[in-house]
Formats: structure tokens, C-alpha cells, sequence
């Protein structure tokens, strides 16, 4: 299998969903002769030119807009955020228009849509630049939201994205995007909207985790492993729809649970993690579910406070250890 | 407005060029409209319609002249002042009333209220709740069009209120810059909400004006005239199929209720409404001259009148027949397959 950095993963699914499908296409800014922001649609204006790969003015809201209407009537645009930050400017539509409007029109109008682009911290982006914004996407009822950890899952998911006739927000992390992996070949591979695999297998205690948290996680299991803790380690990929089969059968195995995201806590991923192993494992559970979750501070700058405010292999750690008692 | 790509104004022989049965046809859909409107008040104030509600009586002709001249399958979408526009693209008013009911027969089964109605298969989009939002949609459905290779154009309207917020310059922009045929309506009916709008718009009278420096032609139009709105559609149309560029009208119109049904329209004089009503009626006007010009009698303007008032009655006794919605429908189309 072919190894790729997920930015070219993310790339090839963009221009292999192009080639399959006329009414694919692409905008954002910076996305045409810059060859998008991170590189993520590297030669693709070459290859599809003006009509399909879009440059915008930076106008989030406008080009968000104009990206539903045209969902609106069949097409299927791929709406690159340069960051998730500036898609707050554009969230009206995202809310509204994309995520609303096949219910509210009884079914009779589709927003077949991809809003993607890096959320949550880079490394010294600063409070406006470093936000996680996966909850309070995967709080609409209308929309799906998928959070890659790898080359594969990126490119498997945004070409399940892609398809989809509804909107989905591709919540990539910019930390991950010079990450290499494994990535199959071959226009057929997708990954299922929904579906959540097990990064590693452990019995003594679950991790539950999304994007790059998935990696701070995997650090933390081989550090608790060390210390004779076999950590299971639950990689979402989906929040929404989430699978909950895989992380409830994870629970009943560990009997114990430990909820990590990157964002902050109040009204978080990781306490919905613990009200549905909560409510539905609750027999099997040998101890509270722990939550790991940003600090309650807008995201500092200085290094040493940006590392006190986001999730460490360290608090993984810790967490983990008090839901097993050591 | 210079520009001299624009077609001139024909007056009286753009008027002659309409024939009287697309006239006659106008003259009842506006009084539908009216009607409409007056019966579905009338079970607001019942309790049968509940939420927000916003009435276009006054502001037929823009509607009425605009459906003269525009294509099938050129797109419409609008604000949540949409019973007209969603009865305008073909949808049955019972539909539509029942919608306005919450009913298993309305438009959006139910679902989507007085603010979204939909009709894709009549190329009109809606019906959207947020000030603004359905103009960079609009602008969407006319890119769209271009993607795929056709010369129709979207008609995106909104009010004076709406003609401040950000995404409307956001898509001027846009459409400027990539080529996009979307014709911008703004229906000025002189007030946002309660806002008259010489206190909400910088150049208040002249928000045609607004794409002057993207180099979008504007133009300012007696919004109360079906034959002026139809006239300066025709022109934006020509220019915006031929040059694939966008087009801006302002039509003046006058709402007669207020903003929403809570809203008493304590902000205008008693005068002021009485003289939109009584001197500048769409309705009326089109009567007079139908009658003076093409030779139809008083009392066929009057029964076509009393038809639109047996079928909004009608429609609103079927929408009162109407069930709710099913509650199995509760949890449907909240994600496509």
C-alpha cells in the first residue's frame, strides 16, 4: 500500500470524486493557483481549471451561500474553510440553509454538500485561530461530522462525503496534514459515515477519542502499557451519526471509560461520551467516565501555557489510571 | 443609471405588446394573492395559523409584472414573505394555506410553516427565515445554472431591511466578479420591520445604486405598475442572458399590514397607509386600465374578485379539514439517503 501525507490523501479524493462526477467541484480560498492553503488541492486548478476550482474572496459567508444554492439544484461543492475559525462567518449557512432546509421543505429540496477545512489548534495560532468546533457542529440534527486521524480515514471519508446527499463537515486538524500513512488504492475506496474502529486493543480501560486526540491516546496507551495498563483505544472517525455500538462494546469489555477531546469541556464531546456510556453501559461500569478536555481558557499563546490548556498524553494518562484505581 | 447596454423605456408599447388574456390571467392571480392573504389574516386571528406570519398584500404587482416577462425555468427564491411567490409557481393554495395551518396537506407536509415553502419542480427555492440569507442563495441557484450550461437567471428578492446585511454586498461581489445572472430585486416597501428606512440605509432613496461600483447596472422602478415592472424586468433579463452579468431593480411598493401580524403598524400615519391604498393599489390600477384599454367590463374585474374570495375560502376550509401531520413523519427527512 502506497504511503501518503494526509494533505495528498485529501487531495486525491477531491480529484478522484472531480473526475467521477461533473457536478463536483471545488471553492475557497486560496484554493485555486495557491493550490489551497495547505496544499490540499495542490494542481488541481491545472488540471480542472476556473470552473471547478474556484478562488474566493475572503467572504465566507457569501461564497458559503452561493455554495448551497447551488447544492440546492443538484450540484455538489466541496466548500473549503481555510480554518474551521472562519467558517463561524459562514455558519448561518451551514446551520440554516445546509443543514435545515430538507426537513423544513418536507424533503422535496437536497443540500448535497462538503464543508471542510483544519479544526482546532495548529502550534502558536493563538486564541482566534485554534478553536475545536466539534461539538457545536455535531449538536445540528441535518448535518453529519467526520474528524480524520489518518491519511486513509481523511481520504476514505471525504470521498463518503462527497457522495453523500446531504451536507457533512469534515472536520480535519491541521497538526495532521504532514502525517504519513498507509492509504489504499483504488477510485472504489470509501470509508462509512458512522463507523468508529478500534486504534488498539486493550482490556483494562477505554479510550474514546476523535482526529489528532486519537494520537495523543495511542501515545498515552503506550505509556499506561508500560505501567501494565492495556488501554483499548476508540478512534470515532464519525461524531455524527456516532457509533455507539463500538464504543458501548468497547465499555462492557474494559469497564471503564475515559472521554478525550481536544475542545473545551462545557457542554462537550466527552460529556456526551459519558451520558451514553452513562445511560446505556452504566451496569459495566467500574467507575465514573473521565473526561479530558481543553482547559477553560481562550487558547493561550506563549508555549508552556498552550501546552497547560490542550489534552497531553500525560492527562490521558492520569485519567485513565483514576477510572482504574491506581 | 448609464449604461448603455441597457435597453431604453417603450412605455405604451411595452404595454400593448402584453396580451390581454396573459393580463386578464395577472389581474386574477393578484386578486388570488390578496385574497389570500386576507382569509389566511383572518385565521391568524383565529388561532388557526400561528408563529410569524407576513403578508404581501400591496406588493402584488412586483410578482404580477415580474411573471410577465420571466421564464419557466428561470429560478425564484425570496425572504419569508412568501405565500405569493410559493401560490405564484404553481403550488394550489390550498396547499399552501394548510402549510400556513401546520397540516399533512400543506406544501412542506407540515414541517416548514409560513417562511418555507418550496416548489423545486417550479423552479422557486423558498421561502427562508433569515434576513439575507436567501440572496447569496440566489445567487447559488443562477451559478448553478451557468455551471451547467444554461442561460437561465434567478430572481432573488429581498426588502429594504435586508438590503443592509452583509452577504447582500458579499454577493454582489460574487456575481460581478464570476458572471453570475442573478437579478437582485429589492423590494423597498418603506419600512424594516418598524425601521422606516431613511433611519436604517445610508442613501436611502437609492438603493439601486449599491453594485454602482462592481459595475452592476441599477435602476429604480415604480414597484405599484405591473407594466413598470415587467418593462424593467425584460430590460435586466435581456441584459443579464446576453452579458451573463447580474442586474439590481429597486421597486417602491408599500406594505398594508404590518411587518407580522404582531405588528400594528403604530410607526406610519393613518394617511400615509390610506394613500398607498387608495391612489397607488397594484390591483386597482391594473383594473383601470384593463378596463379603459382592453375593453373588460367592471363586472367581470368584479367576479373574478369574488372567485379569488371562494377560493380562499376555500382553501382555508381545507386546511382547517386538514389533519396534522402524522407523527411517525416527526423524525423523516432530517438526513437524505
Amino acid at each position: 500500500m502506497p504511503v501518503q501525507a494526509m494533505r495528498d490523501a485529501i487531495r486525491d479524493a477531491i480529484r478522484e470524486e472531480m473526475l467521477r462526477d461533473q457536478n463536483v467541484f471545488i471553492l475557497g480560498e486560496e484554493v485555486a493557483q495557491y493550490n489551497g492553503p495547505f496544499k490540499c488541492t495542490r494542481d488541481l486548478w491545472a488540471e480542472f481549471g476556473d470552473k471547478r476550482v474556484i478562488d474566493t474572496p475572503i467572504a465566507e459567508l457569501g461564497f458559503a451561500g452561493i455554495a448551497c444554492g447551488a447544492a440546492f439544484k443538484g450540484l455538489r461543492p466541496i466548500v473549503d474553510f481555510m480554518t474551521w475559525n472562519f467558517a463561524l462567518l459562514a455558519s448561518d449557512h451551514i446551520l440554516n440553509s445546509a443543514a435545515k432546509t430538507y426537513y423544513m421543505s418536507g424533503g422535496m429540496v437536497k443540500c448535497p454538500i462538503v464543508f471542510r477545512g483544519p479544526n482546532g489548534s495548529a502550534i502558536g495560532a493563538g486564541a482566534q485561530h485554534s478553536q475545536d468546533f466539534t461539538s457545536w457542529y455535531a449538536n445540528v440534527p441535518g448535518l453529519k461530522v467526520v474528524a480524520p486521524a489518518t491519511p486513509a480515514e481523511a481520504k476514505g471519508l471525504l470521498k463518503s462525503a462527497i457522495r453523500d446527499n446531504g451536507p457533512v463537515c469534515v472536520l480535519e486538524h491541521e497538526l495532521l496534514y504532514g502525517k504519513e500513512g498507509e492509504v489504499p488504492e483504488g477510485d472504489d475506496f470509501t470509508i462509512p459515515i458512522g463507523k468508529a474502529v478500534i486504534a488498539r486493543e486493550g482490556k483494562d480501560v477505554t479510550i474514546v477519542a476523535a482526529s489528532f486526540m486519537v494520537h495523543r491516546a495511542l501515545e498515552a496507551a503506550e505509556l499506561l502499557a508500560a505501567e501494565g495498563i492495556e488501554a483499548e483505544v476508540v478512534n470515532l472517525r464519525s461524531i455524527r451519526p456516532l457509533d455507539e455500538t463500538t464504543i458501548l462494546d468497547s465499555v462492557r469489555k474494559t469497564n471503564r471509560c475515559v472521554a478525550v477531546e481536544e475542545g473545551w469541556q462545557f457542554c462537550g464531546l466527552a460529556a456526551e461520551i459519558s451520558a451514553l456510556v452513562t445511560s446505556k453501559a452504566f451496569d459495566h461500569l467500574d467507575a465514573p467516565v473521565e473526561r479530558v478536555s481543553q482547559a477553560d481558557v481562550p487558547l493561550p499563546y506563549a508555549r508552556n501555557l498552550e501546552t497547560m490548556s490542550l489534552p497531553q498524553a500525560a492527562n490521558i494518562v492520569a485519567a485513565a489510571k483514576k477510572v482504574c484505581y491506581v | 443609471m448609464a449604461n448603455a447596454q441597457v435597453k431604453p423605456a417603450q412605455g405604451a408599447n411595452f404595454s400593448a405588446s402584453i396580451s390581454t388574456e396573459r393580463l386578464t390571467q395577472t389581474y386574477q392571480d393578484m386578486c388570488l394573492w390578496r385574497r389570500f392573504e386576507e382569509r389566511a389574516a383572518q385565521m391568524y386571528m383565529q388561532g388557526k395559523i400561528f408563529g410569524y406570519f407576513h403578508t404581501y398584500n400591496g406588493q402584488e404587482a412586483i410578482m404580477g409584472g415580474m411573471r410577465l416577462v420571466l421564464r419557466k425555468t428561470d429560478d425564484i427564491i425570496t425572504s419569508y414573505r412568501c405565500h405569493a411567490h410559493t401560490i405564484a409557481s404553481g403550488i394550489d393554495s390550498k396547499a399552501v394555506m394548510a402549510e400556513l395551518c401546520g397540516r399533512r396537506d400543506g406544501v412542506s407536509g407540515g414541517k416548514g410553516g409560513s417562511m418555507h415553502m418550496f416548489n423545486p419542480e417550479g423552479h422557486y427555492w423558498g421561502g427562508h427565515g433569515i434576513v439575507g440569507a436567501q440572496v447569496g442563495l440566489g445567487a447559488g441557484l443562477a451559478f448553478a445554472n451557468k455551471y451547467m450550461g444554461r442561460d437561465d437567471v434567478c430572481v432573488t428578492m429581498y426588502g429594504d431591511g435586508a438590503a443592509n446585511q452583509g452577504q447582500v454586498f458579499e454577493s454582489m461581489n460574487y456575481a460581478a466578479l464570476w458572471g453570475i445572472p442573478v437579478l437582485f430585486v429589492i423590494e423597498n416597501n418603506q419600512y424594516g420591520m418598524g425601521t422606516a428606512v431613511c433611519r436604517a440605509s445610508a442613501g436611502a432613496g437609492q438603493l439601486y445604486k449599491r453594485g454602482e461600483a462592481l459595475g452592476i447596472p441599477g435602476e429604480k422602478v415604480n414597484g405599484q405598475d405591473v407594466f413598470a415592472v415587467a418593462e424593467a424586468t425584460a430590460r435586466a433579463l435581456d441584459y443579464m442572458r446576453a452579458n451573463m452579468k447580474p442586474y439590481i431593480i429597486e421597486f417602491d411598493t408599500y406594505r398594508y399590514y404590518g411587518h407580522s401580524k404582531s405588528d400594528p403598524g403604530k410607526y406610519r400615519t393613518k394617511e400615509e397607509v390610506e394613500d398607498w391604498q387608495t391612489n397607488r393599489d397594484p390591483i386597482i390600477t391594473l383594473g383601470k386600465y384593463l378596463v379603459a384599454e382592453r375593453g373588460i367590463k367592471q363586472s367581470q374585474l368584479d367576479a373574478w374578485d369574488e372567485a379569488a374570495k371562494a377560493e380562499a375560502l376555500a382553501a382555508a376550509e381545507f386546511a382547517d379539514a386538514s389533519p396534522q401531520p402524522d407523527p411517525s413523519v416527526h423524525t423523516t427527512h432530517v438526513i437524505p439517503e
